[in-house]
Order: C-alpha cells, then structure tokens, then sequence
C-alpha cells in the first residue's frame, strides 16, 4: 500500500479537537463576539414593556380558548360575505394572473425570445417580485378606490411575478431537441410553441398554477386590512373589539380552507407529473 | 355563444375523442362560468366612477410623488434597525422553536408517529397558513403594540415554514449513515448528533437564510398593522398624504428587499 | 461464540427473508456468507445486532441471548460487535477522525461524545488504527473527500476501534474495483487474525470468498444450502445455491495472482 511519510508517535497522546469551521482564530473570535454583541444591541432597541406583556397573557389566554369555542353565528353575515369575497378575488386573479404570465414566460425564456423582448419581461417580472402585495395594494387602493377590484389587480400582478419567473426558468431548461424536432419540420412560430414548448412544460404549468391559486387565497386574507376587499377588514374589525370568538373562527376558517386547497394542489401536482 | 369559440381556438389537443373530449369540453365551459361570475362579483363591489378616473389620480400621485424627499432619509436610521432586527430575531427565535418541531413531525425520527406526529404537523399546519400580517394583529391585540409584536408574529409565521422544509430535509437523509452509528451501540442522543444531525445542517442554514430573506420583506409591512419598523413610518405618511416620504421609504424598503436577496442567494451559493 | 437457533424473519411485506436458520460460530473464525440477490444474506447479518428485529428464533453472543435483550442491554452488547457497510456508511459530513471515534459512542455519554471529548486512550487507538490502514494523515479530511478504499478502510476502523469479539461484514467490496476488493478482503481477514476476532462476512464474489475465509455457508432463499471449507464448494453445489451456470471459469479463478498486487 502507499508509503506516507507519517510520524503516528507525534500524535500519541496529544489531545485531538474537531478542526473549526472558521480557521482563523482572530475571524472566528470576531464572528462570535459581533453576533452576541448584535443581540444585545438587538434586545435593547426592542425594548420590551414585560409589565405589558404579562397582563396581554391573560387576553393571550383567552383567545386561545376561544379557539375551543369558536363564534361563526353573530357575525356570520359578515364572515360569508368576507370569504365569498377573498375567494371571488383569489380565482379571478389566479385566472387573469396566468393568462398574462404565460407569454410573458415564453419572453423571459432566453431560448424562446429575442434578447430585447427578454429584457422587457425580465424587467416586468422583477419589479412584480422586488414589490410586496400589501404594498401594491395601498397603491392601488389609492388609484382605484376601496373595495375588491384592487385587490384582484394586486393578486394579478404578484401571480405574473411568481408564475412567470418559474415558467420562463422551465422553458429555458427543457429538451433542445424535442423543440428542434418541431422547427426542423418547418413549423411557424406559434406552431413550434404549441408542438415543441408547450407539451414539455404543461405539467409544471398546472402545478405551478395550482400551487400559486393557494398563495393567492393566503394573500387575499390580509388584503383587507389596507381596503382591498377580502376577509381580513372582518378580521381587523374582530381584533378591534377584542371579539375573539369571532377572530378565532374567521382563522379556522382559513386554516381549513388552506389545508383543503394545499392537499388539493398536492393531488393535482402528484396526477399531472 | 362566444365562449364556445374561444373555447373552440384555444383548445390544446385535437386528439382526444368522444367522452374525454366531451368531458373537456364541460371543465373548460365551467372555469369560465366560475370565472365569469367571480368578475361579476368584483364587478359590482366597484365604485367605475373612481376606476375611469384612475389615470388621472394616478398622473396626480406620481406628480406629487416626485422627487422623493431626501432629507427624509435621516429619519429612517432607526426603523431601519428596528426592521434588521424584526426579521433577524425573528428567524432566530423560528429556528430554534421549529427544529424540535421538525424532528418530532419527520417520519423517521418522530418518537410515535399515532400521536406527537399529528399534533407536530398541526403546528406546522397553523401557523403556516396565516399570514405575518395577521399574527402582528393578533399580538397586538395581546401584548400591546411595539417591535416585540412584530418579532413574535414573524417566529410563529416561520416555525411552520421552517419546520416543513426541516422534516422534509430529514426523511431525505441517507438511512444507512445512521444505521451504521446504531450498530456500534450508540445511544438514541448519539445517534441524533452523530447520524442525523451532519447529514441535515447544510439544509438548516439554507432553510434559515431563505427564511431570513422572506422576513425581511414582510417585516418592512409589519408596521402598517403597527407593529414596528418602516412599515410605522410608511403608514403614517400615507395618513398625512405626504407622498414625497412614501416614495422615498418604498425606495429604501426595495433596496432592502433586493439587498437582503442577494446576501441570501450569496450564503445559499456558497452552502450548496 | 456466536450461535444462531432457528432464526427466522418474515418481513411486513410477506416475504420470508429467513427460515429458521442454525449456525453456530466458534472463536476466531472467519465465515463467509454467500448466495444470490435476495438469498436473506443482509438479513442475517442485520438480525444478528437487531438492525433488523428478528421474527423467532435466538441469537447467542456468547452466553448472552441478544433476542431477549432491552434496548439497553442490547446497546451494550452491540459494542462487542462491529459492524463494516457495503457503501461505507460513513457519515459523510464528518472528519475522518469523528467517524472513527463514532465507534467508541458506546463506551462515552452523551455530552462527552456531543462536545469531541473522548478519553485519551480512545483518540490515541484512533490514530494507531489509522496508521494501521495507512491514513492517519487524513484524520482531519470530510470523509466525502476519500476514494472508495479509503472509505472502507476508516468504516474498517470504526469497526475495530469498538474492540469488538465479532465483526459482522456486509459486501465489503460490492463498490470497489477488484483490486481495491482484494486489499480490503485481505485487510479485514489479517485484522481479523491479529485480533483472533470471528467475522461473518457477506459477500457475493465467490472467488474472493474462497480466496481468504476458512468456512463457508451458501444460503439459498432464507435457508442453509451449504456449510463447509472453501474446497468443497464444486460445480454441484454452486448450482444448488446459485441455480444453472457454468462454473468452472469462477472457480478457476481461484489462483494466487493477487500475490503482485502486495
């Protein structure tokens, strides 16, 4: 066997520690002690009213148990007209959502578009990405006024950001020559999208839409709080009069529904792929 | 019937026949019922006066929009902070709260699979599925308004976040590594730091530095709820209308969005 | 030393991996284990340690009865048998030296082994394990850094440094090239020698079986088909383990050509 130069006689009897993940001492040191340094700092500028904090654990308390004994009944005028709502702006938006990132997927594919079109969806995608729904909701409820159409125009515009994005990364990475195939025959453009493109990233495109229809109903929740429909001005409303049955029956709700579409966009990714 | 037309141009495969056809046919023609009553609704909850005005009052904002107010920025030092730190203690306090969550809800390291498992997976179900927002309000209404709100609403939001990945990275690990420190008659501890845990870290602090990365853009909104940070600035210059200070802190919390983004693809590069 | 009575494992699925199995194994011998895919080879091996919780039937370490033991009892009685891995089975994110050092995870509590405190006496016969298989300078490499061999051979040492009676050797060489296959066999049987341990080794390379072991037991859906020295596995009985082949040219193979490779 090989013949390495090793003195096993300098190793007996020393002690052996685990080699650090940081090898320099100095930077290991200086890592540890700015992090411990950071939480103090941290913890101070909190600034925790503990007094505060122990009388809200009694409420605390009590809207826990309320989750025992939840109160669908004395605003259930307003909890169904909420839900309806967060759902009528989830499915509208998810559709509209879609239709839209679908050729602005094909031109943030670099394979598929011409290198000025990329630019443009690339661009459209990042600054749908770089904003946050709620924000984009105080914009648009600003514009548009209160109510529902904001928040479906939100949701639309952060789906185009999402779908898009994941779309365009899939068109980029599928099977050349699958596609080629389809151009060799003499096919026209949208021909070659439709018998070389589209067939390969079908499946994901479901998935993915599926998954994203789940995002848009979690979102539709808080839009309410800014003005832009949905359940969560019912929910404000109900943390505003400290009326936690109702809080925590409208949170039921939603743990319910999410679960059911999560396991929904489950199966359906599991059938298509 | 124009939807059938549509229907007729857009439909993908030619190839399907009889039932199956038939059968698409009706899929399609009800998404565009639901849909069609869906836009219905949104439809008549809207004011059109105000959406046929909307070029206008856009063209109003923008103009009084810009420039931003400059000087404003030294205002913003301390929010700022208070937003780092939102998000930084927050994932800090997820992370630890969601790893025993994790191990308890994995399939091959929860201790009864009959019992802990379903409750563990409750816990990632809940607090998964409410928004950050709707946790800052909830503890707002607790514990008063504040930072310490909002570091708590982003550690519950991202227990359930963090614990999912977690589980999932653990039921991937390689099965024969622990078996191996088993055999040498390793307590149920040891075989968790010697077998399990190697094999999951690197997915840890990917799942970490993601989650601190999503963190950061939901705690600049926290405030508008009031629970700390820009968001209590940006909500309040919405309430005076002083545009110049919105434009300006929704300049600051993009740049924070796309900074923090691109130290979370850095680290995450250099784990992987 | 090792004695086997009646053991037997039906698993969830239906399948019988064993049927009442008897072998008795006395000190210092080395066995190997052979038979085709699926023969229960595995199996055995994991029912002895209890990786795999035997159906019936009794497992003998020498006076103690493994099969009634409590998971505690059973943890000690485990350190007295190493055990080596077809795929290594290191853990690959550790040193070289932790994944040897994990062998004495028996022996040391918990916060010891958590903190890499292990007792002098243990980091000292780590390294002169390593010096032993030559790779005591690659005590503070990741073990995803070795080749195949080298990862056997720590696996080797985890096994040894257990100051185990009996090792029990699962394809030791079903990913190495036939060279490397060959050190290591040699490797594990001197080891073996020098420390009078017993081994069963699984293996599914006749020739190399025959090569270094004093015994053979041919195993043949769950149950023993052939127990005897290397010599007498002919052409008859290998059809009656294996089924129908010609095989004369895998026992020809049995020359001691390997002579050039030390």
């Amino acid at each position: 066997m090989s013949n390495q130069s090793f003195d096993i006689n300098a190793k007996l009897g020393k002690s052996w520690k685990k080699p650090p993940l940081v090898q320099q001492k100095w930077l290991r040191w200086t890592l540890l002690t700015g992090f411990l340094v950071y939480l103090v700092l941290a913890y101070w500028s909190i600034d925790v009213n503990w007094a505060r904090v122990y009388v809200g654990l009694e409420r605390g308390q009590k809207f826990i148990l309320a989750f025992t004994d939840p109160d669908f009944t004395s605003r259930s005028a307003d909890i169904w007209e909420g839900i309806t709502e967060s759902i009528v702006m989830t499915v509208a938006s998810s559709v509209v959502g879609i239709a839209i990132s679908i050729p602005i997927a094909l031109g943030a594919a670099r394979n598929v578009a011409p290198l000025p079109v990329y630019l443009v969806c690339r661009g459209i995608i990042a600054i749908s990405r770089a904003l946050q729904e709620i924000i984009v909701a105080i914009l648009l409820v600003a514009i548009f006024g209160f109510g529902p159409l904001a928040g479906f125009l939100t949701l639309s515009f952060a789906t185009i950001g999402f779908l898009a994005k994941l779309l365009a990364e899939d068109i980029e990475s599928m099977d050349r020559v699958q596609a080629e195939a389809i151009k060799a025959s003499g096919a026209r453009w949208a021909q070659w999208i439709n018998y070389g493109v589209q067939p390969q990233v079908m499946p994901r495109l479901i998935g993915l839409s599926v998954y994203r229809l789940d995002i848009n109903f979690r979102e539709s929740a808080i839009l309410g709080l800014v003005g832009a429909g949905g359940i969560g001005a019912t929910l404000n409303t109900a943390f505003d009069r400290y009326e936690y049955g109702t809080a925590a029956a409208i949170l039921l709700i939603i743990i319910v529904l999410v679960m059911a579409l999560e396991y929904l966009s489950g199966a359906v990714r599991a059938r298509v792929q | 019937m124009m939807p059938t037309q549509d229907l007729a141009g857009s439909k993908i495969w030619q190839r399907r026949s009889g039932r199956e056809s038939l059968f698409h046919w009706i899929l399609w023609l009800l998404g565009i019922a639901i849909f069609a009553y869906c836009w219905q609704q949104i439809s008549a909850a809207t004011t059109w006066f105000f959406v046929w005005d909307a070029p206008r009052i856009a063209d109003d904002i923008w103009t009084r929009a810009t420039p931003p107010k400059w000087e404003y920025i030294t205002q913003l030092g301390k929010p700022i902070w208070d937003t780092f730190n939102i998000a930084t203690l927050g994932t800090i306090f997820a992370l630890i709260l969601a790893v025993p969550v994790a191990f308890l809800a994995a399939r091959n390291t929860t201790p009864s699979r009959l019992f802990i498992r379903p409750v563990a997976l409750l816990i990632i179900v809940s607090t998964r599925s409410i928004n950050s927002l709707i946790w800052a309000l909830l503890l707002i209404a607790i514990i008063g308004p504040g930072v310490f709100s909002g570091v708590v609403a982003i550690a519950i939001r991202s227990i359930g976040f963090c614990a999912k990945l977690l589980y999932e990275a653990i039921e991937e690990i390689d099965a024969t590594q622990v078996e191996a420190i088993s055999a040498t008659g390793a307590s149920r501890w040891q075989v968790m730091a010697y077998g399990i845990v190697p094999q999951v870290l690197p997915a840890f602090a990917g799942i970490a530095v993601f989650r601190w990365d999503i963190n950061i853009r939901e705690s600049t909104v926290l405030g508008l709820v009031g629970a700390g940070g820009i968001g209590l600035q940006l909500s309040s210059s919405l309430n005076v209308l002083a545009w110049p200070q919105v434009s300006l802190i929704l300049l600051v919390i993009l740049v924070a969005v796309v900074i923090s983004e691109w130290v979370s693809a850095k680290v995450r590069g250099a784990i992987i | 030393m090792l004695r086997l009575e009646k053991l037997a494992k039906t698993y969830k699925t239906g399948d019988q991996a064993l049927q009442a199995v008897d072998i008795e194994i006395p000190e210092s011998q080395v066995l190997a284990l052979i038979g085709p895919s699926g023969a229960g080879k595995s199996t055995l091996i994991r029912c002895i340690n209890r990786l795999v919780e035997p159906t019936s039937g009794k497992v003998y370490l020498g006076d103690t009865e493994l099969t009634r033991l409590s998971s505690g009892g059973l943890r000690r009685e485990r350190r007295r048998m190493g055990m080596i891995f077809q795929e290594y089975a290191l853990v690959e994110r550790l040193t070289v030296m932790e994944n040897v050092l994990s062998g004495r995870l028996g022996y040391v509590g918990f916060w010891r082994s958590f903190m890499r405190k292990f007792p002098q006496s243990d980091v000292d016969e780590a390294f002169r394990l390593l010096d032993r298989v030559d790779l005591a300078h690659m005590a503070d490499k990741r073990a995803d850094e070795l080749s195949g061999g080298q990862r056997q051979r720590i696996g080797i040492c985890r096994a040894l440094i257990q100051n185990p009676a009996l090792l029990l050797v699962d394809e030791p060489t079903a990913s190495l090239d036939p060279k490397t296959s060959r050190q290591i066999m040699r490797l594990i049987c001197e080891l073996c020698r020098e420390r009078r341990l017993a081994a069963i080794i699984n293996i599914h390379d006749v020739a190399l079986a025959q090569m270094f072991v004093q015994r053979v037991i041919g195993l043949r859906l769950g149950s023993v088909e052939f127990d005897g020295p290397p010599s007498g596995l002919t052409p008859e009985v290998l059809t009656s383990i294996y089924g129908e082949e010609d095989w004369e040219a895998t026992i020809e193979t049995v020359d001691d050509d390997d002579v050039a490779t030390q």
